[in-house]
Order: C-alpha cells, then sequence, then structure tokens
C-alpha cells in the first residue's frame, strides 16, 4: 500500500486521572458533533482518535468529572 | 455492511435547530404519527447551535417592529429577490415561536417593565433579542423531543433519498458511521434539516475544519435533495461572513453592535453606517480590507468596564465559547486594541443570505413528499428563529401530507446503487484519503470561486473539479468514520459545482460581495430580477432556469429600495 500515517498534535487533551471512561463513561465521545473522540481500549480512557475538531467544547463542558480541555487548534493558534 | 430495514410515517434528516422542532410539530399534530429523527452526530449537541446561540437575529415583537417592515426590510436587504410569502410566512410566526420557546424554557433579555429587550442592528428596524443564557438551547429542544416521544437516531448519516413512480420520497437512505451498517427507512415523507453548506471553502487557518459553520453542515442535504429532483434556489448568493481573523466566531455586529461596538479601519473609523450582515456590507468589508485603509477591525476599545464585561459574557460562553482562549493565546483584549477581522470562506447558508433547497411558504420542496427547513433552505436570511418557525410549518404540513398519502414500494435498484456507492471506498486498498480529496476540493474552491467572481477563472474551476471528481471515486476509507468522510467529500464536491454554475448562469453582479461578478459588475434589473433554480436535467446533469419573482405583497417604495447600498459612512469614496 502507498499510505503513510502522519502525525499531528490534537487539541483535546484528556486528564487520565480524572477521566472515568473505564466505568463506562462515554459522555464526550457521545457529544463530539465530529465524532473524533474514541475510548482507548487498552488504557480504558477518552482520547482525540481525529484532528478533526471544531473547538465548539460540548465534550469539555458536559464532561462529568472536568477531565476534558480544549485548546484551539494548532494552526489557529 | 449490514442492512437495517426501519419504517416510519415521517423522517426527519437533521437533529440540530429546524429538525427537532419540525419532529415535535409533527407529533403535536399526530401523537400516533411515526417519526424518526435521524442525525450524523448526537441531537443532545448537533447542529449550528451546539453550544447555544446569543441572540435572535430577526425577532419581529409587536410594539418593535411589524411582519410588514420585515418583509420590506429583508426585500431589501436581498436585493428584491425574496418570495415574500415565505418571508411573511416566517414573520407572521416570528412572535409566537418566541414566547413558545419562553415557555420552554428559553431566556430572553427583557427590561425592567418583563418586555422584550429588543436591539436595533438592522439598518431600518429593530429586530435582534439578545439571550445572554442562551446556551441551554439544545436541552430544551431535548426535553420537547422526550415530552413528544420522538424516535431518534443518532450517528446514521443520511446521504440519498428514495423515489416513486412520480417522482414522491418513498425513502431515505444512509449508514451508521461507526458501524458501517447501511439503513433503509421507507417513510410517506421526509423533511431534511441538514444546515448549511459550510464546508465548501477552505478557512484561510488552512485547518480544515475550521469553518465557520459547524464541520457537520457540509451541504448533504443540499447534495441529496438535487439527485432526488428537488430544485435549489439562488445558489450564486454565496454566504461569506466577516469573523475574527483565524478564528471562526463572529465578530460580531449583533452582539457588540447594540453595546455601542463596531466595524472598524486600520484608523479606528467607522466605514459603513450598518454592521448588519449583508451582501453590501460585505462588500464595503472585501473593499476596506484591500484598500490602504485595512486590514478591518473590531472596536470595542472605546467602551466603558462594565459593558466590555457584558460583551464578554455573552461571547464566550455562548455559540462560540473557544473564543476567550482564543485571545487569550494571542494575547487580544478588547480593552486596549482593536481585534483584527477577515472574511469567512464561502458557503450556502440561507439562514445568513438566501440560497439552498428551494421551498414555498408551506415549507414544500419541489418533490411531492420532501420539506427542508432551517439554513439548508432557500427562505432568506432566515436565522435561528426562521429554522424554528420553518421547522414548524414543516412538521405540520408533512403530518398532513402522511395523513393523505400511502406507504409506497422501494425501488431495489435504486437502494443498490446506493448501498454499492456507500460500500465502495471501504473496499479499496489504493487511492487518495478523503482528506485529500476533500483539502484538494475546498482549496479549488478557495483559488477559482471566492468572489470576485471571474468567469475563465469559474471556467477553470469547473474543469478542475471534473478532474477531482474523478479522484473522489477512488477514494479509500480503511473504517466507517473515514467512510463518513469520503461521503460527505462527494457532498461538497456536489456542492462546489452547483456554486459553481449557479454563479455563471448569473451574468450580473447583485448582493454586493456575494455574487460580485467582475464581467458583469452592473445590477441588470432588465433581465435579471428572478431567481436561479438549479436542478438535475433529464440527462443527469446539473442545470439552470430562471423563476419569475412572485408577486410582491408588501410593496417597496422605489427610493426606499436602495437603502442597503448606502451603507458607506457618508464623505468617503464608496
Amino acid at each position: 500500500m502507498t499510505m503513510a500515517a502522519t502525525i499531528t498534535q490534537v487539541p483535546v487533551k484528556v486528564d487520565s486521572e480524572k477521566c472515568i471512561a473505564e466505568k463506562g463513561c462515554t459522555v464526550c465521545v457521545d457529544v463530539c458533533p465530529l465524532d473524533v473522540l474514541a475510548i482507548d481500549h487498552v488504557t480504558g480512557k477518552a482520547f482525540m482518535k481525529f484532528d478533526e475538531c471544531w473547538y465548539c467544547l460540548p465534550c469539555e463542558k458536559d464532561c462529568p468529572t472536568g477531565a476534558v480541555h480544549v485548546d484551539i487548534p494548532f494552526l489557529l493558534r | 455492511m449490514k442492512r437495517i430495514d426501519l419504517e416510519y410515517d415521517l423522517v426527519v434528516i437533521g437533529g440540530g435547530t429546524g429538525g427537532p422542532m419540525a419532529a415535535v410539530k409533527a407529533k403535536e399534530q399526530n401523537p400516533k404519527l411515526r417519526v424518526l429523527l435521524v442525525d450524523k452526530a448526537n441531537v443532545k449537541r448537533s447542529g449550528a447551535i451546539s453550544m447555544g446561540m446569543d441572540g435572535l437575529n430577526n425577532a419581529v415583537i409587536p410594539g418593535h417592529a411589524t411582519a410588514e417592515q420585515y418583509v420590506k426590510e429583508i426585500t431589501i436587504a436581498n436585493d428584491g429577490i425574496v418570495d415574500q410569502e415565505a418571508v411573511m410566512a416566517y414573520a407572521a410566526n416570528s412572535f409566537d415561536m418566541i414566547q413558545e420557546l419562553d415557555k420552554w424554557g428559553v431566556k430572553f433579555e427583557k427590561d425592567e417593565t418583563g418586555d422584550y429587550a429588543v436591539r436595533k442592528v438592522h439598518h431600518l428596524g429593530s429586530y435582534v433579542l439578545p439571550m445572554p443564557e442562551g446556551h441551554n438551547m439544545k436541552r430544551v429542544l431535548y426535553r420537547q423531543l422526550k415530552r413528544t416521544r420522538v424516535e431518534v437516531t443518532n450517528r446514521v448519516v443520511c446521504t440519498r433519498l428514495l423515489t416513486g413512480a412520480n417522482g414522491e420520497i418513498t425513502g431515505v437512505m444512509g449508514f451508521d458511521c461507526r458501524t458501517a451498517d447501511f439503513y433503509v427507512i421507507r417513510c410517506k415523507a421526509a423533511i431534511i434539516a441538514t444546515g448549511a453548506a459550510g464546508r465548501m471553502g477552505l478557512p484561510s487557518s488552512g485547518y480544515l475544519m475550521g469553518t465557520y459553520e459547524n464541520p457537520t453542515n457540509c451541504g448533504d442535504g443540499h447534495a441529496m435533495a438535487y439527485h432526488a429532483g428537488a430544485a435549489l434556489a439562488n445558489l450564486e448568493c454565496y454566504q461569506i461572513n466577516p469573523l475574527i481573523k483565524d478564528y471562526n466566531g463572529p465578530a460580531c455586529a449583533y452582539v457588540t453592535g447594540p453595546f455601542g461596538g463596531y466595524t472598524a479601519n486600520a484608523a479606528g473609523e467607522r466605514f459603513i453606517d450598518c454592521d448588519y450582515w449583508s451582501g453590501q456590507m460585505m462588500m464595503e468589508f472585501y473593499r476596506e480590507l484591500q484598500s490602504g485603509n485595512g486590514p478591518v477591525f473590531l472596536k470595542l476599545d472605546h467602551l466603558a468596564e462594565e459593558t466590555i464585561s457584558e460583551i464578554e459574557v455573552i461571547l464566550h460562553t455562548n455559540e462560540r465559547p473557544s473564543r476567550g482562549r482564543f485571545h487569550e493565546n494571542r494575547g487580544n483584549d478588547y480593552r486596549k486594541e482593536m481585534i483584527e477581522m477577515h472574511i469567512s470562506e464561502i458557503g450556502f447558508c440561507s439562514g445568513h443570505s438566501s440560497s439552498g433547497i428551494w421551498i414555498n411558504a408551506q415549507g414544500e420542496t419541489t418533490v411531492p413528499g420532501l420539506y427542508s427547513a432551517g439554513d439548508c433552505a432557500s427562505v432568506p436570511h432566515n436565522y435561528m428563529l426562521g429554522a424554528f418557525v420553518y421547522g414548524k410549518i414543516c412538521g405540520v404540513n408533512a403530518a398532513a401530507y402522511c395523513a393523505a398519502n400511502t406507504l409506497n414500494e422501494l425501488d431495489d435498484a435504486q437502494v443498490q446503487a446506493e448501498h454499492d456507492r456507500i460500500e465502495a471506498p471501504l473496499l479499496r486498498t489504493e487511492g487518495p484519503t478523503p482528506f485529500q480529496v476533500e483539502y484538494k476540493t475546498r482549496r479549488l474552491v478557495n483559488d477559482y470561486l471566492q468572489p470576485p467572481k471571474v468567469t475563465r477563472k469559474y471556467q477553470i474551476g469547473l474543469r478542475r473539479m471534473d478532474e477531482v471528481r474523478a479522484d473522489a471515486a477512488h477514494m479509500v476509507a480503511t473504517n466507517p468514520h473515514e467512510l463518513m468522510r469520503a461521503m460527505e467529500t462527494h457532498s461538497i464536491i456536489d456542492c462546489a459545482e452547483m456554486a459553481a454554475r449557479a454563479s455563471l448562469f448569473r451574468t450580473e453582479s447583485r448582493w454586493g460581495l456575494y455574487h460580485y461578478s467582475v464581467d458583469h459588475p452592473e445590477r441588470d434589473d432588465a433581465n435579471w430580477f428572478c431567481h436561479s433554480l438549479l436542478y438535475k436535467n433529464a440527462q443527469g446533469h446539473m442545470a439552470m432556469k430562471k423563476k419569475e419573482i412572485e408577486p410582491y405583497i408588501v410593496p417597496i417604495d422605489e427610493k426606499e429600495m436602495d437603502a442597503y447600498q448606502r451603507l458607506r459612512v457618508v464623505g468617503e469614496a464608496a
């Protein structure tokens, strides 16, 4: 296959100390309009899987433990 | 791909603003009606008002404005190209909707007497009602969906409509963006409420999802309406908005204007005397940007501390709450300096301009059983409240249509063709990625379609777009999420071609910057005082035709007609 995986710094940070995804919480994943967050099955924590962010903040505002922080994407900063 | 077959009376596509209202009103009309609301995101936080809204931009409230005044204002702001009956249907129902939203728990600003605190932003009348606590809008709507027992399916991307022997709606197709399950939903009627086509141009930051509109709103509805045979109106009347440079929030006339903020040039001087978003306002903005007086700024630094704090609360907690964070990074402070502004990428959005799926005052498209509401439908300058009012109109009328019609058989050939179209990117292992094709398409939109519009550039743009379309037929998706981006890219390419064809058709200039044609710089009322309609012809190609302006029900005086042409501050060269 002629494909490459280009890495990129994503705008959404999840504090793994605070994230309770391993207890079944999926709030941030559920509310993201662009469906770019996911739960890492190894760590049991939420993370940004796709760098396609509208920095709209439902993930951050609706997180029950305040684990999510959204930065302005680098290209706009 | 697993196939899931469903059957409803009415399917509402899009759970943002107009969609939930349509579904609720259809159920209120007939609680037994089987109504499904489908969203490609989650209705709790989907659409343009994902994080709420900071105000009503077009409230027609007795004592402040009349429906006739509003129809007149929008007719003039839109250079006469309006179906006044459709604008009137909004205006006449505007206040009832405000009262209903108020009853549902939406908080509007009121004065000490309990009256709505309406502000003047438009050129002529007063229609702006702030919502300092407008962040709970989606929660209010969700409660109503629960109350009326509307069924909701999230994360399903609708891609095509099914039609019967007489061209009528028979179903809706799409896929789940997490499982790639293929959905075939049989129904009597459908309402498209998919919002703007806001992912057509590329923001100047180069970040694909840094669009003014919620990037989920990429023109899926426009594309599926076109392919089902519906006409689209005045697509050459683009949406272009004045925004904070690099940040996709409005600057913003509606919020800061009533507090004394304004758009200024580099010298801190006003150059337009009305910040209400119109094509002519954007033209003046563009001219100032390009002139030696540019760039353009949002000026608040002359205001009192308590005024600026109030503005910050509204702007940084509603609609686009990451704005404060953006300013903090840049070291911007409204108190100390003016904030640099720029113009947005292009899009289709009737909320702010007037292009979209053609509908009449009943919310009907040209396809039987197909309705459309909100930013994707053609009623001009409709904003959030217009989406609610037309959501209601569509919901009520679609319920009546369902009562009078039966379910029809589905055409297997159409279902198979769409199944194969959706599945194809998942089966490939070689080819361009959706990201690459989308980026290229939108870069070409900026290169060739962004006004000023030049005929030769548009012709080249169309040729390049054909090449991209050919490349898009080989896109690869390695998972259902990428498949969603791939199918969205097809919609974006369709919309870009529609924008180009509609713009080439109207050989005049109108709506200020929205349709500024360099080769036809003058307005030509003799030949172009009409709507333009884009539709799929018998050969399956995009075709254009003129549609006469419906007789005015609110007469406009000759002298008033030019009010929006005189926005530039007197004393400066236009």
